[in-house]
């Protein structure tokens, strides 16, 4: 705290620091904003290497964005507000693209969202709504109406030039035309509607023969516009979009909000609530495993593994749709506990579940992993560094076959995992075969925390009664959990309403699409489906 | 006439009034006895080999990828033949979310495809937008884009209700006129006109008969 101190006093006497939701939230001008940042993530005792998102905000008289920033060598966090210069016509913050290669991503969806222009961001285009969208849809002032934006009946217009601000010496600020691709290079358009993108993703894919030049990614075919709807909603009606986010991760993210909701409102959940809640997470990150083995490999042209892994998951769905009442969207934590009580069969289930998976990992292990087709295509593929992980913000499992310990349940452990004994996987080759068997043996470890929970659950009861509407005090809380894709990040703002002001996710599927660019760069065109693949994006997630 | 779908009785299934009334309506006029057998053995053959679009933007598609593995199965009606090519199939399952971004694309697929083609919408945002009605971002129900065969409600629908739809499909498929009906062709002059891009004169480039103009006679 005290080189904290010293290093903003030396760089900008009139930030102020203060503790909000138990870690220092500094605030600074834009002037020294990007300084600050640099000496943040420079300063070896600070080491601010990664940033978890950029939540824009919109208090009508100002607007700004929040940072939040984790080092991963101290095991500290902390959040910057800086207010945007300018009016709302143009509002203006120095972009940190250059010190963190994700923060090109995150100010690029702070431009859509809010209209906030990055000075120095190379690519300042939007990136979910298209060029001739009316309006920053997250303002508090923005027409939500449909006839401002009508369905488009045409193809929508398209740019091959972006714009990049740039800051003369005299302050003024210029827009500069910047293309995308040049003139010489062979652009091939891969998506949105193709088998191997996982969704509706687009790359433009300039190609030298067979060998990747650049790709630009295009977000925005499912976009639905949850951060917007969620300030729509009460508290607890804003939980049934996350099942729709990344929907194997439904458990998970619901976890994770039901926390922030119940440390905003001092709720206490009974101990049996919350192992039901890790032994549903640890069900679902099974299934989401499943079937991320399953997809990628039919991307590879190995079909009929996704008949084994499938088998796995149908197993797990019935435990769920036993004691949820559905297959898919759960909506099964809700604050205060848990919606239902577990099946009376439920024990049983499990323990069954754990007596057929071992058998199932080995066949995995013995069908695909050792499989020379499968190594040749995997091996080597799509090396990610350490140090780029972190930079671009790839967490969970991609992050973790990066050498990056990574994991929430381990970092920053929450609700009982604290107690419980089960190992980090980590591998250091960073490239597509480790990311496949860091899944691979994230199964085992979750079927670990099964086998200790299962026969432990507490008697109680499984929700405390919170009523349906209800107020949280006015203040800002940021919660971070650990979904099936890895970290899932919420940050609350309250104004002491019944409905959040703003309510930002900040999901891991977007960084793990936004690396996807430097992971191909070289590599030949076959290698994008397995380097795409292996990096399990959900599109919804990345959307919202 | 009795439509039956895979072996399932005709009174298990007669809970569609759409399907009665297409029956009802072809057979106002009495129907050939040579063009309406050879209208029977095609749709026979058509309905059970329904090939669907490998099309998906959200939940309900992993329902799909569900139905498709072992446990639904949706090989045992004919189905499994899921094409990556919009040329090559025959329906489109919208199965998910139709964003403003989407919609021109979903558009292109669907005029991509080649007749007869159906269209299910599956799950609630698909019908009507469902959760995401209120967005700004979102298409309130796929019908205002293009024409639906099948709604099927859900969120996501079970893979039991998919089956259920595409078995609905396939009784709509067995009903049609085939011949002079649904078999129709479309010149590639009234394509155009209908599908006009903004900057390019389609017509300059096809004669009055819908032919193609001959290279040297361009501009």
């Amino acid at each position: 705290m005290a080189t904290l101190q010293e290093t903003i006093a030396k760089i900008c006497p009139t930030a102020t620091v203060a503790e909000v939701d138990g870690a220092p939230m500094i605030t600074v001008d834009d002037a020294h904003w990007h300084e600050l940042a640099k000496a943040l993530r420079d300063n070896g005792d600070l080491a601010m290497d990664y940033l978890v998102t950029i939540a824009g905000f919109d208090h009508v008289d100002t607007m700004g964005c929040v940072y939040y920033l984790m080092s991963t060598a101290h095991n500290t966090n902390l959040a910057v507000t800086v207010n945007a210069t300018g009016d709302r016509e143009k509002p203006f913050i120095h972009s940190v693209a250059d010190l963190w290669a994700v923060a090109g991503l995150y100010e690029r969806e702070v431009y859509d969202f809010y209209g906030i222009i990055f000075i120095g961001n190379p690519d300042m285009r939007r990136l979910f709504l298209s060029i001739d969208w009316e309006g920053y849809p997250l303002r508090k002032d923005y027409d939500c109406s449909p006839e401002a934006n009508p369905v488009p009946a045409d193809n929508e217009r398209q740019s091959d030039f972006t714009t990049t601000w740039v800051e003369n010496p005299d302050g003024t600020v210029e827009a500069k035309q910047v293309e995308v691709f040049s003139p010489q290079d062979f652009v091939v358009n891969i998506g949105p509607q193709h088998p191997a993108t996982h969704g509706v993703l687009r790359f433009r894919t300039a190609v030298d023969g067979e060998t990747i030049k650049k790709i630009d990614v295009y977000m925005g075919y499912i976009h639905r516009g949850i951060e917007k709807l969620c300030e729509q909603q009460g508290y607890p009606q804003t939980l049934h979009y996350l099942d729709r986010m990344d929907y194997f991760s439904a458990q998970n993210y619901h976890h994770g909000l039901c926390m922030l909701y119940e440390r905003a409102a001092g709720i206490e959940i009974s101990r049996r609530a919350q192992v039901i809640r890790v032994m549903m997470d640890e069900l679902s990150r099974i299934a989401s495993h499943c079937l991320f083995m399953g997809t990628f490999c039919m991307d590879l042209g190995a079909t009929s593994m996704l008949f084994y892994t499938l088998r796995v998951r149908e197993q797990i769905l019935d435990i769920m749709e036993r004691t949820c009442g559905a297959r898919m969207t759960f909506n099964y934590d809700c604050i205060g506990g848990v919606m239902q009580d577990l099946d009376s069969n439920f024990q049983h289930d499990v323990k069954e579940l754990l007596k057929v998976l071992p058998a199932n990992i080995k066949e995995y292990k013995k069908v695909f992993v050792g499989n020379v087709i499968a190594r040749n295509r995997m091996e080597g593929v799509g090396i990610l560094s350490r140090e780029d992980a972190i930079s671009y913000g790839v967490t969970g499992p991609n992050g973790r076959a990066s050498g990056w310990a990574c994991d929430i349940r381990k970092w920053r452990p929450y609700s009982i995992y604290s107690e419980l004994d089960f190992e980090e996987v980590i591998r250091t080759e960073g490239d597509a075969m480790a990311r496949f068997k860091v899944r691979l043996d994230e199964i085992e470890q979750s079927a670990r925390i099964l086998e200790q929970l299962v026969d432990n659950i507490p008697e109680g009861e499984h929700l405390v009664k919170v009523p349906k509407l209800f107020k949280l005090p006015a203040g800002q809380w940021f919660q971070l959990c650990e979904g099936c894709r890895g970290v899932f990040g919420m940050h609350l703002e309250s104004d002491g309403g019944t409905k959040p002001a703003r309510l930002k996710f900040a999901t891991p599927s977007m960084p793990a699409a936004g690396v996807v660019d430097h992971l191909t760069r070289g590599e030949k065109i076959a290698d994008l489906i397995t380097i795409g693949g292996s990096m399990d994006y959900i599109v919804p997630d990345m959307d919202r | 006439m009795e439509v039956t779908a895979q072996g399932v009785p005709y009174e298990a299934f007669k809970d569609n009034e759409y399907i009665e009334s297409l029956v009802k309506e072809l057979q106002e006029n009495g129907t050939n006895v040579v063009v309406g057998s050879l209208d029977k053995l095609i749709n026979w053959g058509r309905s059970n080999s329904l090939w669907p679009l490998t099309f998906a933007t959200s939940c309900c598609g992993i329902e799909f990828v569900s139905l498709g593995a072992a446990r639904y199965d949706m090989a045992r009606f004919g189905w499994e033949v899921a094409r990556s090519s919009p040329r090559q199939a025959d329906f489109i399952m919208v199965a998910g979310t139709i964003v403003h971004r989407m919609a021109p694309v979903l558009r292109r697929l669907y005029d991509q495809m080649a007749e007869p083609k159906y269209v299910i919408a599956t799950g609630a945002c698909a019908v009507s937008g469902g959760p995401f009605r209120n967005s700004y971002h979102v298409v309130k129900g796929v019908d205002q884009i293009i024409p639906v065969d099948v709604y099927l409600p859900g969120c996501p629908p079970r893979p039991e209700a998919m089956i259920y739809s595409i078995m609905q499909l396939s009784r709509k498929v067995k009903v049609e006129r085939f011949f002079g009906g649904v078999n129709r062709q479309q010149k590639q002059a009234d394509f155009l006109r209908e599908h006009p891009v903004e900057g390019v004169n389609d017509a300059a480039d096809f004669n009055t008969d819908g032919r193609q103009a001959p290279v040297s006679d361009k501009q």
